[in-house]
């Protein structure tokens, strides 16, 4: 055990730890918005997997990260549209329409890799950004502020939604509509628009996790992210439907998940126990989600679809 | 009464899909051989009941059935490219299901193949195998090949092959251990079982060979397919002072990139990994399936549809260990690998295997 | 009346709505064949001759239903009660992990103890893992739909940790090859065929019972009123006295009940007679823990109608597979392709509800139709005279 307690050995672990973060608090925080105005959004992993692939073409063939990352925004708008489509307008059964888009990503992002790429090519990684000063604080400093660009805004993002859903007009309007949306609707606010701009915000970011996932890992592969985005809507219930709370829910599973590898490497963990030890994240998550639902309500529309008159 | 409407409404409806269906492949001449399905029924007069004459001597049908896709620069790329080299000599036409996962699926395409006629129908994975021994004897003309795997359940129309993954992995751990300067060597494996373990035993067996005093941390993560969990395992290999790595599966293309990024030699296997990361992949083993596959093909047109097993060795020139013409391996290096490679062929090394 | 017939025209055309989605569906299939080369007519027909062609190919289609029909009664039961079980694939993993244990148990009972033994078997490791989101909902306030999508990732590992361990096949381990998979199940625990021979198991022939049994539940027993009205109002339920929290407990756990028998009925009715893993999920189900629901959607939501319905979806998949090897495109093709139709049958729904709704001057609509759309006045204390055999 003391292996683990090595200086390099924690600042990996740590640094991990945020990396394996970052997909997750991407596409957490974008269902957070979909989910403060009442819409489920169950095709996260799909629109993740479409980013990923969009965002490493987009780089293999422009060299460019950005334009990769911009790719995958995109992707995220197009299918959060048709997202909003389906849950808002033709009002879908919410828990079971958004299995067709994972279904549907998991299969054709695939499909595109095989038609246009073929053979798995590396790619151009971020560049990594050394916060002057921060970084050179010795540990920390490595464990915190040596990251890659994309790591900041990822966390960057987590103030961002604070202040869009508790400060704005725009927040209290999805506030609103996902707590009472006959009110807000009676008040003038128009349930319709805010979901789809909430719903395009979420496809958005879900469409940046997959990108900036395949451009981290500088590859593409079929079934990219391995169901991240289901890891992702959990987190929102993790969090409480705030994105300061969704921000520890996907720091938790990260750590867990390195801190997990990181034994094993050590052969702290035996290998025999690898299948077993794997169940855990899930077990924490249903546990967490126990304790979470005895504190926190969800918004009171979720999952409804607003029919006016009713 | 109404729900009898609703039943016709549905009926009329299917009817009308139907018909559309069939209505347009009467002008359709029958291409593509492989279209053709089964037996058509009676009430089918479209479909051109074909397949008892087909399939001539003269062009070999080959189907492959594999779990991922075909191009995953590892376990099934290696016996597709197989089989497209042997086509280079025998006149033959390829059929390929590719990323059949569900064993159920296989297991229906495996049979549908046979049912077609095909010469040779190769399931290439070892969990098609309780399927396979079903099938196998509803078809006693169709000559089934099964891999990877050491058993041919006693049938006489079914060929194994395996590969000695261990003995390429030896080699490989050799060179790791040769070429390594902080001693530890980490592996990224998938789950412990079949070719990845051999390969990882193999491994580890060649690295203490070479220097006793090794570390040589195995990880398995759990999954065949969790890129970004294998690419955080090489990142924590790394944080623990490993210099070298190698791993197996097609999930390693994460772990390779981060190998690149940190300068950390990597050794690859079922297929050439050079071209993800040219400056630090040293060398891959790389399976040669045809070695195996024109035996089976050339057996099977003489008559003979199984019974065999069949394992690609270094021997036999079915494993290659292939270096990678951009990175230099000192001579020394080089040499001791050759040994290596001679000692095994002639058994005077045991891979521990 | 020139009103009843205005209704009857309507139905016939709600009945049309998920046939035509998934059309809609299948078209733009067609584009993506274009994009690979492939001639979608080709395409077309070997789907339709994969799925519905020949015997062979009906037989196919009747095993791909089977489990799709299982977990689609499974879904219409959790639904009435206003329940959503996205779990179906976690529950087949756990019936066909239990009724396999028991299998290997008690390799020497004759068929006819160890038959019912398997199958029962799956039907309790289902419910038990639809039991537990159900009692998480009901005491807890934790989200099923949440629960339901962690339990399935403790299932696959927990299949994986037991096929690769406990339950291996000796046989593998003393060849070394670690095959994930148990050993050739006892032969007395096989299916019987429904005609001596071929591929057809009285497997599809337990799928139709089960949809039968559970429309009776639904509509014929006081407990299914008990379901229904849960379903229909939670308050004034609980107000009219019926136990809410049991009741929704019950309805997750028949429906994992039954998503476990149809992964008890994969088991013992696959070609290889024995439980393997390629290490996830779907390896195994074959997503019929997803495309069920689908099916019981393009069933509209009633045990009977959904017999049909996953006939014609499991054709969609079998057809789907023999297009691949018939004009030799990618397989990731056929996994888009099911996507698409999910997407266009849920998206659908909401036209063939409209064209189901009451008119304003029908008198003659029975209740039960509007229970899918919205909670209608409850009516806990009136006796249940609908027929529910509409919606």
């Amino acid at each position: 055990m003391s292996d683990f307690f090595t200086e390099a050995v924690l600042i990996a672990t740590v640094a991990a730890g945020i990396r394996l973060a970052v997909p997750l608090l991407f596409a957490s925080l974008g269902e957070m918005f979909g989910q403060r105005s009442g819409v489920l959004n169950l095709g996260v992993d799909g629109v993740m997997l479409l980013g990923a692939f969009g965002g490493y073409y987009a780089v293999l063939k422009s060299g460019n990260v950005w334009l990769g990352l911009l790719v995958g925004v995109g992707v995220g708008i197009v299918f959060g549209l048709i997202t909003a489509v389906m849950s808002v307008t033709l009002k879908a059964e919410q828990g079971i329409s958004g299995i067709g888009i994972y279904l549907f990503g998991l299969g054709f992002s695939d499909l595109l890799f095989q038609k246009w790429v073929g053979t798995p090519l590396p790619i151009k990684a971020f560049p990594k950004i050394e916060i002057p000063v921060l970084a050179d604080i010795p540990i920390l400093g490595e464990m915190l502020f040596r990251h890659s660009a994309v790591v900041y805004i990822a966390f960057a993002a987590v103030p961002v939604s604070m202040f869009i859903i508790n400060r704005t007009n725009f927040g209290m309007k999805i506030r609103a509509v996902g707590e009472n949306p006959e009110a807000a609707d009676s008040l003038g606010v128009s349930v319709t628009k805010i979901r789809y701009a909430t719903l395009i915000i979420g496809g958005t970011l879900a469409g940046v996790a997959g990108a900036a996932l395949a451009i981290d890992l500088k590859i593409f592969q079929q079934n990219l992210t391995n169901a991240a985005g289901f890891i992702a809507i959990a987190l929102v219930y993790f969090g409480a439907w705030r994105p300061l709370g969704v921000m520890g829910g996907a720091l938790l599973y990260g750590f867990v998940n390195s801190i997990v590898l990181q034994l094993k490497t050590l052969g702290i963990i035996p290998r025999s126990w690898s299948d077993i030890a794997a169940m855990a994240p899930a077990i924490v998550t249903i546990l967490a989600l126990v304790i979470v639902a005895q504190r926190f309500k969800p918004p009171t529309a979720l999952t409804k679809p607003f029919e006016r008159g009713r | 009464m109404r729900r009898k409407y609703a039943w016709f409404a549905l009926l009329l409806a299917f009817a009308l899909v139907a018909a559309a269906c069939g209505g347009d492949d009467d002008a359709e001449t029958t291409a593509a051989p492989a279209a053709e399905t089964t037996a058509a029924p009676a009430t089918d007069t479209t479909a051109a009941p074909a397949t008892d004459t087909e399939a001539p001597m003269e062009t070999f049908r080959v189907a492959i059935i594999a779990p991922s896709a075909q191009n995953d620069l590892a376990f099934t790329q290696s016996m597709v490219d197989a089989v497209t080299a042997v086509s280079g000599s025998v006149d033959m036409e390829i059929a390929i299901t590719d990323g059949t996962f569900i064993v159920d699926d296989a297991a229906a395409a495996i049979r549908d193949y046979a049912d077609q006629g095909y010469d040779l129908v190769i399931a290439h994975g070892s969990q098609y195998g309780g399927s396979l021994v079903e099938i196998a004897p509803d078809f006693p003309d169709v000559s089934f090949a099964w891999g990877t795997a050491a058993d041919t359940f006693g049938l006489p129309n079914v060929y194994a092959y395996e590969a000695a993954s261990d003995e390429g992995g030896y080699v490989m751990g050799v060179l790791a251990a040769a070429l390594s300067q902080s001693g530890t060597i980490g592996v990224v494996g998938p789950v412990e079982v079949g070719d990845a373990k051999l390969y990882v035993d193999g491994f580890a067996a060649g690295v203490l060979a070479e220097n006793p005093a090794a570390n040589v941390p195995i990880v398995y993560t759990g999954s065949f397919s969790d890129v970004a969990l294998a690419s955080e395992t090489a990142q924590a290999h790394a944080s623990t002072g490993a210099d070298v790595l190698t791993g197996s599966a097609q999930m390693v293309v994460g772990a390779i990139g981060v190998a690149a990024e940190n300068g950390i030699l990597w050794f690859g296997t079922q297929a050439n990994q050079a071209q993800l990361a040219p400056e630090v992949v040293v060398a891959s083993q790389v399976y040669h399936w045809e070695v195996v596959i024109s035996q089976i093909v050339a057996k099977v047109q003489a008559g003979t549809l199984g019974g065999e097993i069949f394992v690609i060795d270094l021997a036999n020139g079915g494993e290659v260990i292939e270096y990678n013409p951009g990175y230099s391996v000192p001579a020394d290096v080089v040499a001791k690998a050759d040994a290596a490679i001679a000692g095994i062929i002639d058994g005077s090394v045991s891979t521990g295997g | 009346m020139t009103s009843q017939g205005g209704i009857q025209r309507r139905r016939l055309f709600a009945y049309s709505v998920p046939i035509l989605a998934v059309v809609g569906a299948l078209i733009l299939g067609a584009l993506m064949l274009l994009a690979f080369d492939a001639s979608p007519v080709d395409g077309v027909k070997a789907m339709f001759d994969g799925a519905f062609g020949s015997s062979k190919a009906l037989t196919e289609t009747a095993l791909k239903a089977t489990p799709l029909l299982f977990v689609g009664v499974g879904i219409t039961i959790a639904f009435r009660a206003n329940v959503i079980n996205i779990g179906g694939e976690g529950q087949m993993v756990a019936g066909a992990l239990l009724s396999t244990i028991v299998a290997l148990a008690m390799p020497d009972v004759p068929a006819i103890i160890m038959l019912p033994a398997v199958l029962i078997a799956g039907l309790i490791g289902g419910a038990i893992w639809g039991a537990v989101p159900g009692a998480l909902k009901a005491y807890y306030g934790v989200n099923e739909i949440l629960s339901t999508i962690m339990l399935n990732v403790v299932a696959v590992q927990l299949m994986n940790y037991l096929l690769r361990g406990p339950l291996i096949d000796p046989a593998e381990i003393e060849r070394g090859t670690r095959i994930p998979q148990t050993e050739r199940l006892p032969e007395t625990a096989d299916l019987p065929l429904l005609f001596g021979s071929g591929r057809l198991h009285i497997g599809p022939l337990i799928a139709v019972a089960a949809a039968v049994a559970a429309y009776v539940l639904l509509w014929r027993t006081p407990l299914g009123y008990r379901l229904r009205a849960v379903g229909q109002n939670t308050d004034a339920s609980r107000y009219a006295g019926i136990p809410v929290k049991r009741t929704i407990v019950l309805a997750l756990t028949l429906s994992g009940a039954m998503a476990g028998l149809a992964g008890a009925v994969l088991v013992f009715g696959s070609e290889s007679h024995r439980m393997v893993t390629d290490g996830s999920t779907a390896g195994f189900t074959g997503s019929a823990g997803f495309n069920g629901i689908v099916a019981a959607l393009f069933g509209a939501l009633h045990p009977l109608w959904t017999i049909p319905a996953s006939f014609l979806f499991g054709g969609l998949l079998v057809g789907g597979n023999a297009l691949q090897r018939a004009v030799q495109v990618p397989a990731a093709l056929i996994l888009a392709l099911n996507g698409l139709v999910v997407i266009f049958v849920v998206s659908s729904e909401r036209f063939r509800r409209r064209l189901l709704e009451r008119p304003p001057t029908s008198v003659e609509t029975p209740a039960a139709v509007t229970a899918t759309t919205a909670p209608d006045p409850p009516n806990p204390g009136a006796p249940d005279t609908t027929d529910g055999g509409e919606t």
